[in-house]
């Protein structure tokens, strides 16, 4: 394989007494579309700063396309395209002006049908002045500007936070688009469906620390799947089953959490029991979150906002 | 650790600059070109003659002159061209600089704490390149208004090596006070910090330069401590020297110097010096309608009444040196009968007038601040949130008031102060702030103006600082200039009765009230019906 896209080792970045990176590492290989996933203030928009030498690292290293994130930046910035979190616009100029100034800094071939059908995709009115746009509007523009430029690394931070359903499907479909061009993405969010949609891998920050990362099977595979079934029999075997949590009975109707590595054991207990039907429902990221961020939420005696939702997902936090 | 290409995109991002701002650079020449030749025009046609300029020059040994002029050359042979850049060449150099520092804090902090420069910067721009491009912007706009004031000059039949002097000293003047809004915003995270400071830092090269002169009309070793005083101590006209040029010139050099060495010692975003994380939750100072108001006028107010109360005092304890300047010209003493105690009076009348124009400002900026929260949405979240538009409007036009009241009596008292302290005469004190007092209807009646644009303009609200800048121009010019008395009393500041020097007319101030009131009801019932605009 070849050097991978991105490769950071133990970025430590403080500000004042706080430390937004703690020892942070990401690797991103080339060609795949990287999920970055974190809650507000875990320091995915620090990481992507030090990786864009917008920000120098206290310590650790950072290579983007095998370069020096800071000391090459300028070359860096060449061959990646980045839309940042929250977009500010100059409120005098337009929005087809902006696109074009910023294309046009980057240089580089002119991709004008590009631009113009990136600018109908995503329904932006370019002829309206920027402080008129709403946030959706704003992350459009950089959203065309980015898409339209032909890089080899797109570095996208939060990039659907102001768009609706529609426009979120639109640009579900342009990082589709460019991964089968080659690209290499890293998309930061804390929207998990998206990043399950979207990426081949994830790393997961919390606290300025990556404290998971790999394909999706393979965090999968550290978590649990919820099984429902309806059996006539007596599901006490069940119970001996090693990996089987929080099993619960109601008059023929089973549920409960099941590591994945015991999935077949189950299975065959359950065919045993004389099963009507059954739901296997892999994990989703959701749970994976919540396993690293529940018990965060737990030392500080309240909930958060990132991820809370689904009711089930709870229970596999420790 | 050095960082490859460190300048590439310079020269876009110049260009991008110049296009954001090639409106605002085009009114600041043409007002500054278009006031040099009317200023000149206007000269020529009130003092025809030797005689009657070297009449005038014969009025300008007293240190409220000097302070507002600049340092006393060829007062002897007191030529147009003398005449026009001792009276004029301070104006232009302290609007030079102005737009200087406004220009610069917005391109170098403006840009980046808005994350527009975040945008940027991820794009293959060098390092030094945003910065090297907002200073050029800075360099051309210079640049531009120094050519359009020689050109005026020339125009106005005052050409040669002095009229690129002139130019030339303007500019590099803007440039050093533009370099030092780069080092400002170095300092500091938000853009308005970054500017008022630098505001500051020509305040005080202002009172330096003027307190001066005063020591020693061509200029004392104080006076050259002020970068203001290098450019008029060229001899403009008199008795031409461009080396002092040189000095603004390598000051402006250092200082651009030290802004890019700050700039690689801090993050994107942050100032030097560090935030302190704030309150967790809010006193209950901020929890009224008029709290918000006050914390967000609080920099302002303190900053304002701090220049003005140093403005008082330093203006005050000049005082004494009008007994000097009589002394030295015994002729005045025969011609008029003068009395010590009038001549301060008029002094003091005179330097409280100033002062006011400065309380006019900081109302004015108060009351535009209201617009500013309405542009960014903010002013959105409070009116959701419950309060009354007119409340809200209201309880923010009174915290101003307020506010310019205590500006108005400080100022007063700090001049009073030091009047009191150079003559010993302990009166002066209770009776200066007592009369700055005497302003208060102008300053609500330009207050009230300014509210009634944002409530019922408010896109044209950006206009009140044409009637500051107004007020300005006629206390600076409009005796010099010998301008007619209805033009001169459009300034609500000039229609104020000089007190104590003359008494308390009670018609100007009741009308100027009455004008202020009607505007501030015209400005609620405006706010209260019309679209919130953002």
């Amino acid at each position: 394989m070849d050097t991978p896209v991105i490769e950071a080792r133990g970025l430590v970045k403080t500000f004042g007494p706080t430390a937004a990176l703690d020892g942070f590492d990401l690797t991103v290989p080339a060609g795949r579309v990287a999920g970055f996933l974190g809650p507000n203030g875990s320091g995915k928009s620090t990481a992507i700063r030090v990786l864009l030498g917008l920000l120098r690292a206290d310590a650790g290293t950072a290579r983007v396309l095998g370069l020096d994130a800071w000391a090459d930046a300028v070359q860096i910035h060449r061959r990646t395209a980045y839309v940042p979190g929250d977009t500010s616009l100059w409120p005098g100029l337009t929005g087809g002006e902006i696109i074009d100034l910023l294309t046009g800094i980057r240089g580089g071939r002119r991709r004008r049908r590009r631009r113009d059908e990136l600018i109908e995709r995503f329904e932006l009115d370019p002829t309206k002045k920027a402080r008129s746009y709403s946030k959706g509007n704003r992350q459009k523009v950089a959203l065309v500007a980015a898409l339209s430029a032909q890089a080899e690394l797109y570095v996208l931070d939060e990039p659907t936070s102001g768009l609706d359903p529609l426009m979120e499907a639109v640009f579900t479909d342009e990082v589709r688009r460019l991964s089968d061009e080659g690209s290499t993405v890293l998309l930061s969010s804390h929207i998990l469906a998206e990043v399950e949609k979207l990426c081949d891998t994830v790393t997961i920050i919390r606290a300025g620390r990556d404290v998971e990362s790999g394909t999706l099977a393979q965090l999968r595979h550290l978590t649990r799947s919820a099984v429902t079934a309806t059996t006539t029999g007596d599901p006490a075997r069940l119970a001996a089953v090693e990996g089987l949590h929080h099993l619960v009975h109601d008059d023929g109707r089973l549920a409960f959490d099941v590591d994945d590595a015991r999935i077949p054991e189950v299975l065959r207990v359950l065919a045993d029991l004389g099963v009507q039907n059954l739901t296997v429902a892999p994990p989703s990221l959701e749970e994976l979150f919540l396993r690293h961020y529940g018990d965060r939420s737990a030392e500080q005696g309240c909930g958060h906002d990132a991820g809370r939702g689904a009711g089930h997902g709870a229970e596999a936090s420790r | 650790m050095r960082t490859a290409e460190p300048w590439t995109a310079t020269g876009r991002l110049f260009r991008l600059n110049l296009r954001l701002d090639r409106v605002r650079i085009l009114v600041w020449v043409l007002a500054l070109a278009g006031t040099v030749y009317g200023t000149v025009l206007a000269l020529q046609e009130t003092f025809p003659d030797g005689e009657a300029r070297q009449a005038r020059a014969a009025l300008l040994d007293n240190p409220s002159a000097v302070m507002m002029t600049g340092p006393a050359f060829g007062a002897d042979d007191y030529t147009l061209g003398a005449m026009t850049a001792n009276e004029l060449s301070l104006s232009v150099l302290v609007a030079a600089a102005v737009m200087s520092i406004l220009l610069a804090s917005r391109h170098v902090r403006a840009e980046e704490e808005s994350g527009r420069l975040e945008v940027v910067r991820a794009l293959p721009v060098g390092r030094f390149a945003p910065a090297a491009a907002a200073l050029g912007a800075v360099a051309a706009a210079d640049a531009a208004v120094g050519a359009g004031i020689a050109a005026g000059l020339l125009a106005g039949g005052l050409g040669g090596a002095d009229a690129v002097a002139w130019g030339l000293a303007t500019a590099l003047t803007g440039l050093v006070f533009g370099a030092v809004a780069a080092v400002t915003a170095q300092l500091t995270e938000h853009s308005r910090a970054a500017s008022g400071m630098a505001m500051a830092v020509l305040g005080a090269a202002f009172l330096v330069r003027g307190v001066g002169d005063v020591i020693e009309p061509s200029g004392s070793w104080l006076s050259w401590l002020s970068p203001i005083a290098w450019a008029q101590q060229t001899r403009l006209y008199v008795d031409l020297r461009w080396w002092p040029l040189a000095l603004s010139a390598a000051l402006a050099a250092v200082l651009l110097a030290s802004a890019v060495v700050l700039a690689q010692r801090r993050d994107l975003g942050a100032g030097l010096r560090q935030a302190r994380p704030g309150r967790a939750s809010a006193g209950p100072s901020l929890l009224s309608t008029t709290g918000v108001a006050r914390r967000l006028l609080r920099g302002t107010f303190a900053g304002w009444t701090a220049g003005l109360v140093l403005f008082g005092l330093a203006f005050g304890s000049l005082a004494d040196s009008l007994e000097g300047s009589i002394a030295d010209l015994p002729s005045l003493g025969d011609w008029l009968a003068v009395d010590l105690g009038a001549l301060t009076e008029s002094f003091a009348a005179a330097t409280l007038s100033y002062l006011a124009l400065g309380v006019v400002a900081f109302a004015v900026s108060g009351v535009l601040r209201l617009r500013g929260e309405e542009e960014d949405g903010r002013a959105g979240l409070v009116l959701t949130a419950g309060v009354s538009r007119v409340r809200w409007m209201l309880g923010w036009l009174a915290v101003v008031g307020v506010e310019a009241v205590l500006a108005l009596v400080l100022a007063g008292a700090a001049l009073g102060a030091g009047v009191t302290a150079t003559t010993g005469d302990a009166r002066w004190t209770g009776e200066l702030t007592l009369a700055a007092l005497a302003y208060l209807p102008a300053v609500l009646a330009v207050a009230g103006l300014a509210a009634a644009l944002v409530g019922l303009v408010p896109r044209a609200a950006g206009l009140s600082w044409a009637v500051v800048a107004y007020a300005v121009f006629v206390a600076w010019f409009g005796q010099l200039l010998d301008l007619p008395g209805w033009a001169r009393n459009l300034s609500p500041v000039q229609l104020t009765p000089l007190v104590p020097a003359e008494g308390w007319a009670a018609a100007p101030l009741v009308g100027l009230t009455a004008a202020g009131l009607s505007l501030v009801a015209a400005a609620a019932a405006g706010f209260g019906r019309r679209d919130l605009i953002g």
